[in-house]
């Protein structure tokens, strides 16, 4: 651990080179999840991205959560937290939600101000309920489908098309836009992503008791976690197919797929895959997707 | 006399069980109840406090599990593999995910005892067999975790068949997972790899239950 430490950048980026030299080569080794057709440099990347997880990242959050008392954890949490809820804010305007919309910039002024800078969440106890939502769910609300799965260099976990919403995240992100303060700017950019980071800690061994295949089950976690947060946590059912006939999954299938899908690459929702395999059609998706990567 | 007594008893039972199938807790009441009652323990029982894992299942096993039906979570983690496996291997299957889905369950109550718990509103037709209770689970320093229950309506009771974190169900986020299990080894392959899991996790104090699993 200590020698990837003092290796600095330059080994990481050889490191990270090779793995996705590895992943090339074993490209092919795909289980066939229509969801899932880069699977080998995947796989390959969130074993790269454990392992920086578990030299560097974890322990820093690790650190941070043992040094710093709770109340000061959540004051960090909060302050970035209030940050985010502008934009949230703006994704519930885009997605037509109004009343949440204002809902959210109602948070953002009374947590500024008698929150103290957001240091408190005041307006949850008063009844303005926090949002979660980004750009990637935005684009989903406009039927914009997941496209491939896609394991990103440390920030994890993400589809094709939340990829191009994190892009438009970062792109308007008021910390990382908090110009002429470069040191600070930077500090609270680290001092996020460890708060973020030191929040999963709980989480973390749950997973581990839980999982089989600890890639796939993340996954599908993930896939699934967005899924609901585009439904605003009420999404339709997945079909229990355990006693229907493959055809009738058919009736499954949701109406907010629209032109946008066939930008991406298909296999918007879970039933998806019952039809594909039941019309014996489920090849395509996958070879566009590895296309265009 | 004792005659009487126990006949007195067998009575006093029977028509308590009567009662009990006549008047079916509505689901959230259910949920809250269940929920109040553990936390309540996890939070007095000493043992449990000082990290007893195995009395912790225990609490689980005999609190929390008669309210779950393990045949349907099976069943719809296995999703259209389910069709194609014998009674046997059903069984078989039902017992191992029942302990994979208990410890995992289990783990996650210790990690949050310390939290509350929100009830959801909820909203029911007098005709509903299906429906989803809504739970959060409040943390200090970080956002609230939604947790919601999906119940159905048995003869006996309303039963949870499905748990849902953050939007990810503990029961079909396991179906990709087995669906390649199956494809690599066969159901039994599947079954072999969830006994191989649980004896990794068995608690440490039994060390000769885990080994007899294997």
């Amino acid at each position: 651990m200590t020698k990837t430490n003092k290796q600095s950048n330059f080994n990481i980026r050889s490191v990270l080179a090779a793995t996705v030299a590895a992943a090339l080569f074993t490209g092919c080794a795909t289980s066939g999840n229509p969801k899932d057709p880069i699977e080998g440099y995947n796989r390959a990347m969130f074993s790269f991205n454990e392992t920086v997880d578990k030299a560097v990242i974890k322990p820093v959050a690790q650190g941070y959560d043992f040094v710093m008392p709770d109340p000061v954890q959540t004051g960090v949490s909060n302050f970035f937290a209030n940050i985010a809820d502008l934009w949230t804010g703006i994704n519930n305007l885009l997605q037509g939600k109004p009343v949440d919309a204002l809902s959210d910039a109602g948070r953002v002024l009374v947590n500024s101000t008698i929150g103290i800078l957001g240091l408190f969440d005041v307006a949850t106890p008063m009844g303005l309920e926090k949002h979660e939502e980004d750009f990637g769910q935005t684009l989903g609300r406009w039927g914009v489908g997941d496209g491939a799965y896609v394991v990103l260099p440390i920030l994890g976990p993400r589809t094709v098309r939340d990829t191009f919403g994190l892009a438009a995240d970062i792109y308007v992100d008021p910390v990382r836009d908090a110009d002429g303060h470069r040191g600070y700017r930077n500090t609270a950019i680290a001092l996020r992503a460890v708060d973020t980071r030191a929040n999963l800690l709980k989480v973390e061994d749950a997973l581990e008791a839980a999982a089989i295949d600890k890639y796939a089950y993340v996954r599908d976690a993930y896939l699934q976690h967005r899924r609901s947060a585009i439904h605003d946590g009420n999404p339709p059912r997945e079909a229990d197919d355990s006693a229907a006939l493959p055809s009738e999954n058919l009736l499954t299938m949701e109406p907010l797929e629209s032109t946008w899908t066939m930008m991406l690459v298909g296999a918007p929702e879970a039933p998806d895959v019952d039809v594909a395999n039941a019309s014996g059609s489920a090849v395509e998706p996958m070879d566009t997707a590895a296309a265009s990567f | 006399m004792f005659k009487r007594f126990v006949q007195f008893l067998m009575v006093a039972f029977a028509a308590s069980a009567v009662a009990q199938a006549n008047v079916l807790k509505a689901p959230d009441v259910l949920v809250k109840e269940v929920t109040e009652d553990v936390l309540t323990t996890l939070r007095t029982d000493p043992a449990i406090k000082a990290g007893d894992v195995v009395k912790t299942a225990e609490l689980v096993e005999t609190r929390v599990l008669p309210h779950f039906n393990f045949t349907r979570m099976t069943a719809l983690a296995l999703g259209k593999e389910w069709r194609a496996t014998t009674p046997e291997q059903k069984k078989v299957l039902t017992e191992e995910f029942r302990t994979l889905l208990v410890r995992t369950y289990s783990n996650a109550l210790t990690s949050y005892r310390n939290q509350t718990i929100d009830y959801r509103p909820f909203k029911m037709g007098a005709a509903d067999t299906d429906v989803t209770v809504r739970t959060q689970i409040n943390q200090p320093g970080g956002r609230p975790i939604p947790l919601d229950y999906a119940l159905e309506k048995k003869d006996e009771g309303w039963k949870v068949y499905d748990v849902m974190v953050s939007g990810v169900s503990l029961v079909t986020n396991y179906r990709e997972t087995f669906a390649a299990e199956i494809r690599a080894g066969g159901v039994d392959g599947l079954v072999k790899t969830l006994r191989a899991k649980n004896a990794s996790t068995a608690p440490a104090p039994v060390p000769a239950a885990a080994s007899a699993a294997k």
